[in-house]
């Protein structure tokens, strides 16, 4: 009977029979359940990202008599951006995957270029912005505008904070090699970046696309 | 612990976690499915391909969830198996959350909205 779905050894006593609790901790291997516990914290990140989109989506239409999305986004600025944020995706798989094949000097090459393209995501953001509150668009004008700060910027700030962490992480590679505890960093800021990405574009479809629409 | 050891568990982890790294040819399939989905939205809004501007944001909204779903396929290796299926979990119960709260909050703000137009304050005049 038991031998169609054998049970594991773990879960029973000396004479075969189940146990409902188990004796000692199975043994867990250092770090093996940091992916899990950081693909929680993202998720928790994007429960963060749904309520400004919600406000966004609240709050979006609220002009005040000042400039609209169609006065203010420039589509072709922020195509740029969206391409800089994607190539920095991929260049980040470029870096994971010479990690696999533990070498450190490609790992820290491919790093490098997607901590290039991250901040030249963030250059134009900031100019972009600094060219908004320029107009006079800031976050005080509208509800419209406070939304659209509120959320692109914490977008933004998630993607600076990434940027502070990979130098972190290549200074680290630097001193100890792809030792396995930072190849678990690695894999955890992999998470962290390839998610920024996935909420980018939440953000260039609802925010800008759909704005250029209203 | 021993050379040996640990050799063994980086395997065993692999393996057993079900974590999948992805090759090159994954990642550059995820890419460049990316960059068309990305080119067509943007294309469609910039030429107003469509008359109507609700077909256009039905369209856009429609690549955009194409494009998530490439993203965590391709990019974040989302399966079934990752985690004994604990990472699908989170993302199934994070999804309903987003869209109770995406949904909700543009639904009773929406009504709001239209029951406090400066119409309707005759009604509240009338009121005893």
């Amino acid at each position: 009977m038991a031998t169609a779905s054998p049970i594991d050894p773990a879960f029973l006593d000396q004479d075969g029979n189940p146990l409902f609790h188990l004796d000692h901790e199975p043994h867990h291997p250092e770090g093996s359940s940091t992916a899990l516990g950081f693909w929680i914290y993202l998720m928790s990140d994007c429960l963060i990202f749904a309520c400004l989109f919600a406000t966004y989506g609240v709050l979006g239409g609220n002009y005040a008599a000042g400039p609209g999305p169609r006065d203010l986004f420039d589509l072709p600025l922020v195509a740029l951006n969206t391409a800089m944020l994607l190539f920095s995706s991929i260049t980040y798989g470029f870096a994971m995957l010479a990690m696999e094949k533990n070498r450190a000097g490609a790992t820290q090459g491919w790093l490098a270029i997607t901590g290039l393209f991250g901040l030249a995501f963030l250059s134009i953001e900031l100019y972009e912005f600094s060219h908004l509150i320029h107009e006079g668009a800031t976050p005080m004008r509208s509800g419209f505008l406070s939304a659209f700060f509120t959320l692109v910027g914490t977008h933004g700030l998630h993607v600076t904070f990434g940027c502070i962490w990979l130098v972190t992480l290549m200074v680290q590679i630097a001193r100890k090699g792809l030792i396995p505890a930072n190849q678990r960093r690695l894999m955890c800021l992999s998470m962290f970046w390839h998610f920024l990405d996935v909420v980018w574009i939440g953000v260039f479809t609802f925010v800008y696309l759909m704005g250029m629409l209203r | 612990m021993s050379a040996h050891d640990q050799g063994h568990h980086d395997m065993h982890g692999h393996h057993e976690d079900g974590q999948d790294h992805g090759s090159f040819g994954s990642y550059m399939i995820g890419f460049i499915l990316s960059v068309i989905l990305t080119a067509i939205p943007f294309w469609l809004v910039m030429t107003g391909y469509f008359a109507s501007p609700q077909t256009t944001a039905i369209v856009i909204l429609g690549f955009a969830i194409v494009q998530i779903v490439v993203h965590m396929i391709y990019f974040l290796h989302m399966n079934t198996r990752s985690q004994g299926g604990w990472s699908m979990m989170a993302l199934i119960f994070t999804l309903i959350l987003v869209v109770i709260t995406l949904s909700g909050s543009m639904w009773v703000m929406y009504h709001l909205n239209t029951n406090m137009m400066p119409g309707m304050t005759h009604d509240m005049s009338q009121m005893p």
